[in-house]
């Protein structure tokens, strides 16, 4: 069955390729929101001199473990994409399930500890700090369970050849979420 | 017609198109290696409280947060090789922000004038999410 190939993957007005070019458009708007969500932070946290003092309910240890998951799970993707640029679609689909393994322990790692804290009275409507802490942590996870599933479906076209390209996309958009947690890790874990 | 028709797309790494004929020609560095890098830079920012130092924490969390996000930025992203006009579109988009947040941040800080009430620390007992602010003026 013949498909057609979209005009926009044939051409480039900027030099860049269109799909790639979109993606960091992508990424433009991601900036406004999670920009505008650390910011928040900045302007809270000076309002409020006892959100330090509610971040030490929050655990390090496994804030650190997840910051060394996401880390990994990016490694996992930029080599996908080092083996999709050779051609070698099975092993950059091999990669980019290493990836969404890497995902899935950051989110049962956050279940944990959205399970600990609620069970102990931290709850969203407890505090100012523990409302931006699930919004934060909330959002940022949403985003990472996206991740994976387009990451799940650019690794089944990768297995059979095709569509190698996106391989690089999928991968720029999880190593922004990698970015984002990269600094949320010191505002809701180390700042104490 | 400019569109083409084929029975899939399959020419990832063949510069079949304009933009990929144009396209950077990069080698890849080490990423195990940067991989390492931030690993270690990760431990610094952990270790860092420990020393009960002011200053010092403020430099290896935060301090050390930027120089993980540019490095993943820049080699994981390929930010260091892509073209131009995408760092000056992220700057310009960031630098948004940073304006909007400039006009919010002064009326936060300074919680004065008609209508305004000063919001006070709302402290609800763990356990009882049901039990209500301390006052009135509690609300935020």
């Amino acid at each position: 069955m013949a498909t057609s190939v979209p005009l926009a993957t044939t051409r480039a007005a900027t030099g860049i390729p269109t799909a790639r070019l979109a993606m960091w458009w992508v990424i433009a708007s991601e900036i406004v929101i999670f920009g505008g969500l650390l910011a928040t932070y900045v302007m809270l946290r000076l309002h409020h001199d006892h959100w330090a003092e509610e971040a030490s309910h929050t655990s390090t240890l496994a804030g650190g473990f997840n910051t060394f998951v996401l880390l990994t799970s990016s490694l996992f993707a930029v080599l996908a994409h080092q083996a999709a640029e050779r051609g070698r679609g099975v092993r950059a689909a091999r990669f980019l399930w290493y990836t969404i393994g890497g995902g899935a322990t950051f989110m049962l790692v956050k279940a944990f500890e959205y399970t600990n804290e609620i069970s102990h009275g931290y709850t969203m409507f407890r505090d100012v700090f523990w409302s931006y802490y699930y919004t934060a942590t909330g959002l940022h996870g949403l985003h990472v369970l996206a991740g994976m599933v387009c990451m799940a479906i650019v690794a089944a076209g990768a297995r059979r050849g095709e569509n190698l390209h996106r391989v690089e996309l999928v991968g720029i958009y999880w190593h922004f979420v990698d970015m984002v947690w990269i600094f949320l890790f010191p505002l809701l874990y180390i700042a104490k | 017609m400019a569109q083409q028709t084929a029975t899939a797309y399959t020419a990832p790494t063949t510069p079949a198109t304009p933009a990929r004929a144009s396209e950077r020609a990069h080698g890849h560095p080490s990423y195990v290696k940067i991989w390492g890098i931030l690993l270690a830079l990760l431990a610094a920012s952990i270790a860092g409280p420990f020393f009960g130092i002011m200053w010092l924490t403020l430099v290896t969390a935060f301090g050390i947060a930027v120089v993980k996000a540019v490095m993943v930025a820049a080699y994981f992203m390929h930010l260091n090789i892509e073209k131009p006009l995408v760092r000056y579109m992220l700057l310009a988009i960031a630098a948004l922000v940073l304006v909007l947040w400039a006009g919010i941040y002064p009326d936060v800080q300074k919680s004065e004038g008609q209508n305004w009430r000063q919001a006070e620390r709302v402290v609800r007992p763990a356990g009882d999410a049901h039990a209500k602010p301390a006052g009135e003026a509690g609300r935020h």
